[in-house]
């Protein structure tokens, strides 16, 4: 059947310059309306609307973005192409100034009476944005204050990696998911395990993803929220994969038959012999690299070091199924 | 009335004369059915015995001894006393249900003081005490235990307003206490030493529940509490209680039956000369442990020490993970020695591959409940419809389920409707607003709908995700055994709810947030709403015009409109076209209550 049409059903249409799509938590889905200028909306809306990932059924795309999409398409690097093998560091040397700006730029602040409690989300994207829209009579939020959320993260436009910047605050609608205050706040005062083990469990800020890798004998696990970089996730991979050769395994830190090192490692990630790649939410699986760090954490499932002759015929990237759905 | 046989009564004389003249022949009658009624136990016969004519009434007023009261402003305290003078155990349940959710602004109401008052002063029978989602005050704790001598239970749920210092004064001066069980109480720390005041013999204590006291409790006297109480069979600690020292309380109570292990960490005071507990240590407490059926806590565990509940896995009937982030990984070992498990709480950070594997041993499974690490709606999901699917085709005597998930598909919850055709309680959380089928794209109606349809025994249902009218056609349609229906940010338009109050009569709860009804449609329900316990609607299209031709239609009916704007001036003539924020309204015999805060106003 036909999507609804996404209306706030008290017939207030919405207003969203910054979508968000139920793929794309970091986006700044919260009413940031006021903490920023249009500029930086503007700006931001840019950057986000091009790596989205959206259900897009026809006909229920916002109409300016496939301008947006075109526009967008020259910002990045030209080793951009389909199908083309990229070494991860292409990936992370393109794009170490552009990402800065983390999606995050969200403060939770909720205009004082605004609506978060409102804001209808449809699927696939143009979802609600929690702007001052709140309906008369949405004082709800006034009792929602303090109530599932996250820290303010500071609305910062500028480049550069910024550990500094918290993932988006998603502004939450009061009382849903239907969780009893009791649970939130048990789950919330506990504290987060020790881990002896790096490959530990899940937690409040831990966000462990799989890593394979072709030829290994198992899988390992990192934890996404103590890279701040891709660059950083790269070494880390790079120690944690040393000991293994292609269709060889030997002890850790010991070189395999072939004297495999960490920078030999790497130089075969660079060299495109391996190619680092990840699964997204929707299942599809993409080059590590195109999309701002954050955006990538949030989406990314796991992560699968991959023969460079495996890789030819991979999904599209990220941007290129932008491109073909708009 | 039995005229006929008050006249066949009156022919039994005692033989001799001058003795007492015959018991006045009604009043025979009523001792009669006494004697009867007292075998009655279950409520909905001894609710339809009274209703047979006034002598019955009163004879089952006189012999019903557990009074059940699921809104407390249903009737007045004086009123049930009065009809009901014997009871010995009382349950009153006092907030709507989302209360729980921050819907209900703090200071509604649902204080136990008054109920207290009217028992106090006519009943002093009373053992058993039962209360949820009320009030209650140190004060009241403290007159409760000492206007009660044979009081004995206490099981406060989901309430507040009491702490350290009432809980001391309960075990103080109940001197016959068996039951004191604190379920997801808000329990203020005020610092008291409450364990330390029961009584310095044995006791009688045979459940002590307070894993939701927050603050730490004086561990010697909690164990010596333990080692002269014999009889006692639940005991869950609160998470201050480290592995160490459940362990100590373990040994020292061989016979528990259901184990609340707070912590199962580390942590906690290492006396002098002790050292951190050994796995070995710990798991030789519960193999000794040869009662368990019933294992929960598991607050902030350390991974190490979950091997030593090996053995009494194979004796578990219940077991509740729900606080504990926990990995498939973690849990396979454990699941797997669990052939004979009924209740299952788990977090969903075990993915849907914890959830296969409980499918594949626990094919007992009753009731299973998956909660959500983080509840926010767009986080990373742990656990889908793959989870579902496992579950319905593992478990098919599967009656309760309550799931949270970011993504479903309808195939997933017919799967559900035709494997677990034993199921009452289906509640099913998409936690993203509005989400359709993730493979399809379609909207959730299908897959509830076939819910309905399919499991007849149904009588409690959430729904969620995308979902139009049809959903609600199917419900009113096919949901004939429904009594309490869940429903959030669902529905195009009046015609959904219409077709739930005018299709649905068993329905008594009805709870809807976030949804386009309107007037129109709760004025549909007004044939309803009397054989209802309540009808909460928040965030809905309703105006005060509607709710005020409900008032004036069905005046037994209290009709509640609950405003966020607290300072504004009660006083203020309200608008007949302003939107309502929330809607509560409930059958009641006792009028309009007169403890109502400012922001709520009673049309």
């Amino acid at each position: 059947m036909s999507p609804p049409l996404e209306h706030d059903y008290i017939g207030l249409s919405e207003i969203s310059t910054m979508e968000s799509s139920d793929k794309f938590s970091s986006s700044a889905s919260s009413s940031a309306t006021v903490a920023e200028d249009a500029d930086d909306r503007r700006r931001q809306a840019l950057n986000l609307k091009e790596t989205e990932l959206r259900l897009g059924l026809p006909g229920s795309e916002s109409p300016d973005r496939k301008e947006k999409v075109g526009l967008t398409l020259g910002l990045l690097p030209k080793s951009f192409v389909s199908g083309a093998k990229r070494g991860f560091s292409d990936a992370i040397d393109g794009r170490a100034g552009e990402w800065g700006f983390a999606g995050g730029a969200g403060s939770e602040g909720e205009l004082g009476k605004g609506g978060v409690s409102f804001s209808p989300r449809g699927e696939g994207g143009a979802g609600g944005q929690h702007s001052g829209q709140g309906s008369a009579g949405k004082d709800a939020v006034a009792k929602a204050a303090g109530q599932e959320k996250k820290a303010p993260a500071p609305a910062q436009a500028s480049g550069g990696s910024d550990r500094g910047i918290a993932p988006a605050a998603k502004a939450q609608v009061v009382g849903w998911p239907p969780i009893r205050s009791y649970r939130k706040n048990t789950m919330a005062t506990n504290p987060l395990k020790n881990k002896e083990d790096a490959e530990g469990k899940h937690g409040f800020g831990c966000l462990y993803v799989k890593v394979s890798m072709d030829g290994a004998p198992y899988l390992r696990k990192v934890d996404l929220k103590t890279y701040n970089n891709y660059k950083e996730l790269s070494s880390a991979l790079e120690k944690m994969f040393s000991c293994f050769t292609i269709g060889q395994c030997g002890s850790h830190g010991i070189p395999g038959r072939d004297g495999l090192s960490e920078s030999r490692l790497m130089d075969l990630l660079n060299g495109s012999e391996f190619v680092l790649t990840y699964e997204d939410k929707d299942g599809d699986w993409m080059l590590v690299g195109d999309v701002p760090w954050e955006m990538f954490t949030d989406s990314c499932r796991r992560l699968r070091i991959m023969k460079g002759s495996d890789a030819i015929g991979l999904a599209p990237t990220a941007m290129e199924k932008c491109k073909n759905r708009s | 009335m039995r005229e006929g046989r008050s006249s066949e009564m009156s022919d039994e004389e005692p033989p001799g004369g001058g003795g007492p003249p015959p018991p006045f022949s009604d009043q025979v009658l009523e001792n009669v059915l006494e004697s009867v009624l007292q075998f009655l136990d279950c409520r909905r016969d001894r609710n339809a015995a009274s209703l047979v004519c006034r002598s019955w009434c009163r004879a089952e007023g006189q012999t019903r001894r557990e009074l059940f009261i699921g809104n407390c402003y249903a009737v007045s305290p004086a009123r049930a006393v009065e009809r009901f003078p014997r009871v010995r155990a009382l349950v009153l349940k006092g907030k709507p249900r989302f209360a729980d959710f921050e819907l209900v602004p703090a200071g509604w109401g649902a204080g136990f003081s008054p109920w207290l008052a009217a028992l106090a002063t006519s009943n002093p029978w009373l053992e058993r005490l039962c209360l949820k989602r009320m009030s209650v005050s140190d004060a009241d704790l403290s007159r409760l235990a000492r206007s009660f001598p044979s009081f004995r239970d206490l099981t406060l749920i989901c309430c507040d307003g009491f702490g350290t210092v009432g809980l001391a004064a309960i075990a103080e001066h109940c001197r016959h206490l068996r039951v004191l069980d604190l379920i997801e109480n808000d329990v203020e720390d005020q610092g008291l030493d409450w364990v330390s005041r029961f009584p310095e013999s044995t006791t009688s204590l045979e459940s002590l529940v307070f894993d939701c006291v927050g603050c730490e409790v004086n561990m010697d006297a909690l164990e010596a509490l333990v080692a002269r109480s014999p009889s006692l069979r639940r005991l869950r600690v609160n998470q201050r209680v480290s592995v160490r020292q459940l362990r100590s309380l373990m040994v020292r109570a061989p016979q528990l039956s259901d184990l609340g292990t707070g912590s199962f960490g580390e942590g906690g005071e290492v006396g002098e000369g002790e050292g951190e507990v050994e796995v070995a240590d710990l798991e030789a407490a519960f193999a000794a442990s040869r009662s368990l059926v019933c294992l929960s806590g598991f607050r902030n565990h350390a991974p190490q020490f979950i091997p030593a509940i090996y053995p009494v896995c194979a004796n578990l009937i219940s077991l509740n993970l729900g606080y504990s982030v926990i990995t498939a990984e973690e849990l396979e070992p454990v699941i797997i020695h669990c052939h004979n498990l009924q209740t299952f709480w788990v977090l969903d950070t075990v993915h849907d591959e914890g959830l296969q594997a409980v499918a594949a041993t626990c094919k007992d499974l009753r009731e299973l409940r998956v909660f959500p690490l983080d509840g926010t709606e767009d986080s990373e999901g742990f656990v889908s419809d793959i989870g579902l699917i496992a579950i319905s085709e593992g478990c098919p005597k599967l009656r309760s389920i309550l799931y949270f998930c970011h993504g479903m598909t309808n195939a997933a919850v017919v799967s559900m409707s035709k494997n677990c055709p034993e199921l009452v309680v289906f509640r099913l959380c998409i936690m993203g607003l509005r989400r359709p089928d993730r493979l399809t794209g379609e909207a959730m109606d299908e897959g509830f709908g076939a819910i309905v349809m399919n499991c007849k025994k149904l009588t409690r249902l959430a729904v969620s995700g995308l979902l139009t009218d049809k959903a609600f056609l199917y419900i009113g349609k096919y949901g004939k055994s429904v009594r309490t229906l869940s429903v959030a940010f669902a529905g195009n338009s009046d015609s959904g709810l219409r077709y739930v109050l005018e299709g649905c009569p068993k329905l008594q709860k009805l709870e809807i947030r976030d949804s386009p009804f309107g007037d129109a449609a709760l004025l549909s329900g007004l044939h309803h709403y009397y054989s209802m316990r309540f009808l909460w609607m928040s965030s809905c299209k309703l105006s005060i015009r509607g709710c005020k031709e409900v008032a004036q239609r069905l005046p037994h009916l209290v009709v509640e409109v609950i405003r966020d704007r607290p300072e504004k001036d009660d006083d203020e003539a309200i608008d007949d076209g302003e939107a309502v924020e929330t809607l509560y309204m409930y059958r009641s015999l006792a009028g309009p209550r007169d403890d109502a805060p400012r922001f709520v106003k009673i049309l």
